[in-house]
């Protein structure tokens, strides 16, 4: 399989911006090579869906608002009711999920070719991402392993808390660089390396 | 404004996207009674008072919900799923 084209084309330049004082506050990333797959359960079936998931995945997250699990290489996270992200650096996720979840009980779309993973990472992380988004990210509000949806300038956004320290943010690959140059910019005045 | 949804706790208005008025009844479509559609799709009171709506999470869950709104103060006393709460009609 050809390899997928980074959107982000000559934006992504690695090294060291911004800021120089203190070292890199954040750590930017562009994640390749991982599978992304939208399940959304009927209303009836949502708990079923999730059993499947979890016999798909081996990561089973509970239903409730927002809930989700990063388990290795692989996550799971709810972003609306019924509704959950799946993402794996193995790209047979589909078919496993494909095997395990017949449309009486939900749909599948693979979103890998129509959307695009940065990484933000770092002890700044909270107060840069808190520049572009109007939600709370501390950690009592948005623990780790929770997914949330919400908008930048109209750029709707899935993001997945990964641990204390970072997030994964899941926008439209059309979108992306136009994000990344946004999130550069905020992440200026603490330092960023980009990897 | 902040509207609290059901599923993605409290967000500002910037992510929602106002959907109409929520207290009207549609018509029995075999009507043919203009009167009657006229209302239905133009006639609006505009209460500077408690007023249901429909709203969509645009840029949230993306789900339909029925908000409770005082259109003099903004306050919001309610916000639901729009499917869990059948439209009853007017009920000011």
């Amino acid at each position: 399989m050809a390899d997928l084209q980074s959107p982000l084309g000559a934006a992504y330049t690695p090294g060291n911006h911004g800021n120089a004082a203190g070292g890199a506050g954040v750590t930017l990333q562009e994640r390749t090579n991982v599978s992304l797959v939208q399940v959304t359960a009927w209303s009836s079936t949502i708990p079923t869906v999730l059993t499947a998931i979890g016999s798909a995945t081996g990561v089973i997250i509970q239903n409730k608002p927002g809930n989700g699990r990063v388990a290795g290489e692989k996550s799971v996270f709810g972003f609306a009711p019924g509704r959950f992200m799946v993402t794996s650096a193995t790209p047979d996720i589909e078919q496993r999920l494909r095997a395990a979840i017949s449309p009486e009980l939900g749909t599948i779309v693979v979103l890998t070719h129509g959307r695009t993973v940065i990484r933000v990472s770092g002890s700044r992380v909270e107060w840069v991402l808190a520049k572009l988004f109007a939600i709370d990210f501390s950690a009592h509000a948005f623990p780790v392993g929770a997914g949330r949806a919400t908008l930048h300038h109209d750029i709707h956004t899935l993001i997945q808390r990964i641990n204390e320290e970072t997030f994964d943010l899941y926008v439209f690959r059309t979108f992306a660089r136009s994000f990344w140059k946004t999130l550069g910019h905020a992440a200026e005045e603490v330092g960023y390396r980009v990897e | 404004m902040i509207i609290k949804c059901p599923y993605c706790g409290p967000r500002d208005v910037i992510e929602y996207t106002y959907q109409g008025d929520a207290t009207r009844t549609r018509p029995d479509a075999a009507s043919t009674d203009q009167n009657l559609w006229n209302a239905y799709i133009y006639d609006r009171t505009n209460p500077a008072k408690s007023h249901r709506e429909f709203w969509l999470h645009s840029g949230g869950c993306r789900q339909h919900l029925i908000v409770t709104r005082d259109m003099s103060t903004h306050m919001i006393s309610s916000v639901a799923f729009s499917r869990d709460n059948k439209n009853v009609g007017d009920q000011r």
